[in-house]
């Protein structure tokens, strides 16, 4: 028995290990990201202005019905550049709505950045203060949530999301919510 | 060279400290029991943006945000416990830097009773085969040849060397 406990106690921290560093390469994962308690619950409520027209308010009740993105952006924000155009080729696909909450920007910087590198947004709601943000925990930009049509949150990613992420995870969560209705 | 720098990083590091004080400073309350709980509640609670820092440490937009809304709540009359539920709904246990006790955690306050335990096993086990070994008996064979040769002067052994 402890002729073998000497091979199988390393070979069995070997295979821990390995199992965690294996988890390390896939692209998708990261380190920092945090469980979000939302998953489950209501987006919480809000009442802003749209990015696109100032004096046109959104509220949470007004995305009720459909299932969507949620993709937290910003223009100081490095990721969200790189991500961009992941979003933009998701977009096409007319698959799914995708809503913009513009994290803590400046208006026109916002506006000149869609004009520029495309917009694939349905709309965008404009979180000057970072308040609607707090309430989704948001802790970093991007982060991207999909929301069902009754106005729960379904799942949630934080960091830039990978066309492989919409193509494997995104995108079959979507084709599934929206069969329940 | 090296004086020069020594002395350049002593001037940033006299001229940083009282800035981030001062944040802080920025926060006042009329009563004192308030001020102490406010203070404690932001040590108490993880930066989201930089992980190993706390809200009260932390110059990250987000610590400053949340620093602001929690002073806000305080000073409109919620406790620390209505600060406490506020945060985790919406970032979890991770901001707590005092995690509570449930299934969940069972493993970050147990794991390491855990480890000590397969430790200690593993020690006795070790210390119980070496004693098993050491008392060994000699053959009778083997005892009158131990006898001969520690009955052999000692200098003579040291010639074989």
């Amino acid at each position: 028995m402890s002729r073998y406990l000497r091979f199988l106690v390393p070979l069995a921290i070997f295979a821990v290990i390995a199992a965690f560093l294996f988890k390390g390469l896939d692209e998708n994962y990261n380190p920092r990201a945090i469980p979000s308690p939302l998953i489950g619950k209501p987006v919480p409520e809000f009442s802003l202005p749209l990015l696109e027209q100032p004096d046109t308010q959104i509220t949470n009740k007004d995305l009720l019905g459909k299932v969507y993105l949620l993709n937290v952006w910003a223009t100081w924000c490095v990721s969200c550049r790189a991500e961009h155009e992941t979003l933009v080729q998701l977009g096409r696909m007319n698959k799914v709505d995708i809503y913009g909450l513009n994290w803590k920007d400046d208006r026109v910087a916002a506006q000149a950045w869609l004009r520029q590198l495309g917009n694939p947004y349905a709309a965008n709601i404009f979180d000057k203060k970072g308040r609607t943000a707090i309430d989704l925990g948001v802790y970093g930009a991007p982060e991207t949530f999909l929301v069902d049509a009754q106005g729960i949150i379904r799942y949630k990613h934080a960091g830039p999301v990978s066309p492989d992420l919409i193509r494997d995870k995104i995108l079959p969560m979507v084709a599934e919510l929206k069969k329940k209705g | 060279m090296f004086v020069r720098i020594f002395l350049l990083s002593l001037f940033f590091l006299i001229s940083v400290t009282p800035l981030s004080a001062a944040t802080l400073a920025d926060y006042t309350f009329e009563d004192a029991q308030k001020a102490a709980d406010f203070r404690n509640v932001i040590e108490e609670m993880r930066c989201l943006v930089c992980q190993n820092e706390s809200l009260a440490g932390s110059n990250a937009e987000l610590a400053v945000d949340l620093r602001n809304e929690i002073f806000d709540m305080m000073t409109a009359g919620q406790d620390k416990d209505d600060v406490i539920q506020f945060m985790v709904a919406r970032y979890g246990d991770f901001v707590l830097y005092d995690p509570p006790m449930k299934p969940s955690t069972y493993p970050l306050w147990f794991g390491p009773l855990f480890l000590l335990l397969i430790g200690a096993v593993l020690l006795i086990r070790a210390l119980r085969k070496k004693s098993v070994a050491q008392e060994t008996e000699l053959s009778d064979n083997e005892q009158q040849r131990l006898d001969t040769l520690l009955k052999q002067p000692s200098d003579s052994k040291d010639a074989k060397k």
